[in-house]
């Protein structure tokens, strides 16, 4: 099997979906052909099969594009809206917490909102404060949706069509870094359900809890510490929201020892509630504290050792699985 | 000015009729203390909504606000379950979890009542996406007060459409308050319609309270939309005749303009049209009178129905907790 690129995985799922459904439509800043199919050509080449009623460049307008697509998916279509990145989401969140996530439950069931939210984001590429942050614990704290990241090619092939197969909003992340990685191509019509975790590499000692670009790290980190007699559960998340409890539960209870990491801020991140989900239904076999790891309590500053700094560091890792398995 | 048909006008007045009846029904549950909810009076503006409401189609999009009531007893939502939602019943149209700032019937298309001033514009557009997407042919029309034309979405939906040339009609019910803000206060510029030239989109002003006015021009905005000449930007010049929300102080609404409004109310100047157009008296009250019944009987189930199982809280959060 060939090997594909993140771009090209998101490229072909969504390309697959529009071709079995003409309901299937993609909608942002920069995405037709006339402006090259997208800053990251996720939607490169997709103009010149669908026309562009159905890969729409749109206005700067990031309220008017969101809106748009819910109301296309209230009207039973499956829009594909893009907020470039994942900052200017302040833009419009009138749309998705108000809207997209609530009129499924408000209607009383009648008016689901299909919908996918593309959005692009990263630390690491010296973007600064306002093109960098993961935001991913806004939308995991509004009932009504769905929100994902893909680590790896295949996942991102596999995870786009769930997302696009989905009856609700999915707020769907990709890292800037992560375009580049290549997988095995899964193939045609491969979906990753949404809701399910992958262990991405079986362990004993402890459970590393993670998502998006950082599983990359957790897996270099574990690979380390296999040299030196720990072994680490790497649990990729896939899913942030509503995420798969009956993976993480199993893991830390055959563990008895959990670490959270993520790129986004650690104070109120998605690893503080994984950890109290944890220690409230996995006290008995806790050997320890669960421990959280995210990046700095701060705007991500530009300058490239001061980025360096600010992100969660493999170190860091090293470090907080050491404390916590009782090594040093 | 413009000739309706004689059907067209007594379909106007009974969907205005529906609306105005609706509303004191309302404020007199709220004022017998029969049921305490949060409502949006709409007296003032019954013509505005069911002329709109007359000029689409039953299969056509509508998107409200809070002060929705006109256009979703125009549209025809059946009344019980119009107010067995008011009422937070089970038999409502969203099982009780709505309300009335959410008021959701997509048999009668409509689609998304907002509780959030200028968030239906964007979601018209969708919905109106959709309908160019599909070719399904219907109009998508969304109704909003002056207050929303001050907020960002507005400006972005508008330019969006245009854009596009969506099967969209922008109704801006000009009722002359944001909230408890005078136009004056909130809009330097004489008008909302004006604003329309700015996208180059076409936009016109109409007396509200002038169903000859209000109607065609409506009805005119829907045809080029249904015939993909793009959307319109009406403005209804109307006043709203209560405070903000029932019960609401407006004390702060001056007695000369309270004069002016009672003045202008629609609902002598329709009933002087019907009775020009060879209406009776008689007919005129009969209408009336079999709408009060309905909505008697519309109440009365309403406040006989279940409340909705505890357990609905958990239900339609997503799919998998349909």
């Amino acid at each position: 099997m060939a090997e594909i690129t993140m771009t090209q995985a998101l490229n072909l799922a969504i390309d697959e979906a529009m071709a079995e459904d003409d309901g299937v439509f993609c909608l942002g800043e920069d995405v037709s052909a006339k402006q090259g199919g997208r800053v990251f050509k996720v939607t490169a080449g997709l103009t010149e099969k669908y026309g562009e009623h159905r890969i729409r460049a749109t206005p700067i307008s990031e309220t008017a594009i969101v809106g748009a697509a819910v109301g296309a998916a209230l009207a039973g279509q499956r829009p594909i809206c893009e907020i470039m990145l994942m900052n200017f989401v302040g833009v419009c969140m009138d749309q998705i917490v108000n809207h997209a996530a609530k009129l499924r439950y408000m209607s009383g069931g009648q008016t689901p909102c299909p919908m996918v939210l593309r959005t692009t984001t990263g630390v690491g590429v010296g973007f600064g404060g306002q093109h960098s942050d993961m935001l991913e614990a806004w939308f995991a704290h509004v009932a009504g949706i769905h929100v994902v990241t893909p680590s790896n090619a295949a996942d991102a092939r596999g995870l786009m069509r769930a997302a696009i197969d989905a009856n609700d909003p999915v707020i769907f992340i990709e890292n800037i870094l992560c375009y580049g990685l290549t997988s095995e191509d899964p193939g045609p019509g491969y979906r990753v359900p949404l809701g399910k975790a992958a262990v991405a590499k079986e362990g004993t000692d402890i459970s590393l809890i993670t998502y998006g670009r950082t599983v990359l790290d957790a897996l270099e980190v574990a690979g380390e510490m296999e040299k030196e007699g720990v072994s680490v559960e790497v649990v990729d998340l896939r899913t942030i929201a509503p995420y798969d409890e009956a993976t993480v539960l199993a893991s830390v209870n055959k563990t008895g020892r959990a670490l959270t990491l993520h790129e986004a801020v650690r104070p109120f991140g998605t690893g503080a509630e994984i950890a109290a989900n944890i220690q409230e239904k996995c006290w008995d076999n806790l050997k320890g504290p669960v421990r959280r790891i995210g990046g700095t309590f701060a705007a991500v500053p530009f300058a490239s050792h001061l980025e360096q700094a600010w992100i969660p560091t493999k170190s860091e890792i090293v470090e907080q699985i050491k404390a916590s398995v009782g090594k040093d | 000015m413009a000739e309706i048909d004689r059907d067209k006008l007594l379909d106007i007045y009974t969907r205005t009729m529906k609306v105005n009846r609706t509303d004191e029904k309302f404020r007199q549950l709220l004022m017998q203390g029969k049921v305490a909810v949060m409502y949006y009076c709409v007296r003032g503006q019954e013509l505005v909504s069911a002329a709109a409401m007359a000029a689409l189609d039953d299969d056509d999009y509508v998107v409200c606000t809070y002060r929705g009531q006109g256009e979703q007893t125009a549209k025809g939502i059946p009344m019980e379950k119009w107010w067995g939602e008011c009422l937070g019943k089970e038999t409502g149209t969203c099982k009780g979890k709505g309300g009335t700032m959410h008021i959701t019937d997509p048999d009668t298309g409509i689609m998304v009542t907002t509780g959030v001033v200028g968030s239906g514009l964007p979601i018209a557009n969708g919905l109106a996406m959709a309908s160019q997407n599909n070719g399904d042919g219907k109009v998508t029309l969304v109704s909003f007060g002056d207050g929303a034309a001050n907020i960002g979405g507005f400006h972005e939906a508008m330019n969006m459409a245009q854009l596009y040339k969506l099967p969209v009609v922008f109704l801006c019910q000009n009722n002359r308050y944001g909230e408890h803000t005078a136009y004056a206060d909130h809009t330097d510029s004489d008008n909302i319609a004006s604003r329309a030239a700015g996208y180059g989109m076409k936009g016109v002003t109409v007396d509200g309270n002038n169903v000859h006015e209000v109607y065609p021009a409506v009805q005119e905005a829907v045809d080029r939309a249904r015939a993909g000449e793009g959307p319109t930007l009406v403005e209804a010049m109307c006043y709203r005749m209560m405070g903000h929300f029932f019960g609401s102080d407006f004390s702060y609404m001056p007695p000369e303009h309270l004069e002016e409004m009672q003045k202008e109310d629609p609902l002598p100047k329709l009933r002087a049209v019907m009775l020009e157009h060879q209406f009776t008296e008689e007919e005129l009250d009969k209408i009336v009178a079999d709408i009060d019944a309905q909505i008697d009987a519309a109440v009365e189930h309403a406040l006989a129905a279940d409340l909705p199982s505890t357990d609905e809280i958990y239900k339609d959060v997503l799919e998998e907790t349909a």
